[in-house]
């Protein structure tokens, strides 16, 4: 595996972007499908309750326009980040609307009424936050693993409450040395749509650009051409 | 409610130029820098939202100048001067370059922020371009306006309130 890391390293990944073909953006839909179907399990089981995810967009946004799609710059948004290691890297983020996030932990620990107006903010709250993002990209990676035999596993959880532009972008970092563009796997989180506690939430998942190549070439869809 | 109307938006890994009466807004400043370069007497500003402090980072062929501290601040001020800005008259105030999530095993990447205010601060610096006030740091996210006007810079924070420098 390491081999053929550099040997795809030699590779200019600079225009990555443009070898992408909308296969390729089915095929990371059908996988984010797959691995949220995981996701959803792990998290009705821990809420008790039925919970859906879909992947309803794979999208080759500018950082402005991901930006807009995860509430605007200013919004102030829980997000819970982990990096992807092994043999492809990348980031994934878990953002939730501070309302939605509020609900979460209510749910999680059994308190009522929890706000984020009062500070500090509890220690469990924070934890229980950590640990869905951890266990809902736990399952995301594990499905994407199976899928490509690929060993993949995600770093400890780091999560910051604050503007959404301020913490995403320390996700787009490796990105935007070879590109100002990136591929977005989109997951909506929630319950029946009916349901008036309606838990609204994005899951991002982004591949360093290297590792790209490396996922699609052991799903037998190389970028080549 | 006719000054609030008219602000310039600059998004990330962007940059533009303001006249006075008019304000320049920068949204969610995490480990990026937001720098304004402006012009007291001609009531004009530069506002870069940088992204990554060295060009030379750039695998790309064709970049956005706007994204790299060098290069940002070289075209801001070729793009202020032209807008009738006097070189010499130039000043800078800058704000970001925080460290939003806290990893143990950080890899030099995850430093972004005070090497984007380094960055910054070195340009500048060789463009002799006094920098009047800066909030740079901590681990906060930021929301910057400038205001040529006054030449006063607002600064937004979620946990900490405004303030202007």
């Amino acid at each position: 595996m390491k081999y053929m890391t550099q040997l795809l390293k030699k590779h200019k990944a600079m225009s990555y972007i443009d070898k992408i073909t909308s296969v390729h953006l089915d095929i990371l839909k059908e996988i984010g499908n797959i691995g949220a179907g995981h996701a959803a399990t792990s998290l009705s089981t821990i809420l008790g309750r039925k919970m859906n995810m879909n992947v309803p967009h794979v999208r080759i946004l500018s950082f402005n326009e991901m930006i807009e799609l995860a509430g605007g710059p200013e919004t102030v948004v829980a997000s819970v980040f982990l990096r992807i290691e092994g043999d492809a890297q990348g980031n994934m983020f878990f953002i939730l609307p501070l309302e939605q996030a509020a609900r979460f932990i209510e749910q999680m620990t059994g308190t009522e009424a929890f706000s984020f107006d009062h500070l500090p903010i509890p220690e469990l709250a924070l934890s229980a936050l950590s640990e869905l993002g951890n266990i809902l990209s736990g399952s995301y990676l594990s499905s994407l693993s199976d899928f490509t035999k690929l060993s993949l596993y995600p770093s400890v959880p780091a999560l910051c409450i604050d503007m959404v532009g301020a913490t995403v972008s320390a996700g787009l970092i490796e990105l935007s040395q070879v590109s100002d563009f990136v591929i977005v796997v989109e997951t909506a989180i929630g319950e029946d749509v009916e349901s008036s506690t309606f838990i609204n939430g994005h899951f991002f998942f982004l591949l360093d650009p290297e590792s790209y190549e490396i996922v699609f070439h052991s799903l037998g869809v190389p970028l080549h051409g | 409610m006719v000054e609030l109307s008219n602000i310039i938006k600059v998004g990330i890994a962007d940059m533009n130029i303001v006249h006075s009466p008019a304000l320049i807004r920068t949204s969610g400043l995490g480990s990026c820098v937001g720098v304004v370069v402006y012009d007291q007497s001609k009531e004009i500003a530069g506002m870069a939202h940088v992204m990554l402090p060295d060009s030379s980072l750039s695998k790309m062929g064709q970049i956005n100048h706007a994204k790299y501290a060098d290069t940002a601040i070289k075209e801001l001020v070729e793009r202020i001067v032209q807008d009738g800005a006097s070189i010499r008259k130039l000043k800078a105030k800058i704000a970001g370059g925080s460290q939003m999530f806290q990893f143990s095993s950080g890899t030099d990447l995850m430093r972004i922020g005070p090497r984007n205010v380094e960055a910054v601060k070195k340009e500048l610096m060789a463009l002799r371009i006094p920098i009047m006030a800066e909030d740079v740091g901590g681990n906060s996210g930021r929301t910057i306006e400038f205001n040529p006007k006054t030449s006063l810079l607002n600064i937004r924070t979620v946990n900490k309130g405004t303030k202007e420098v």
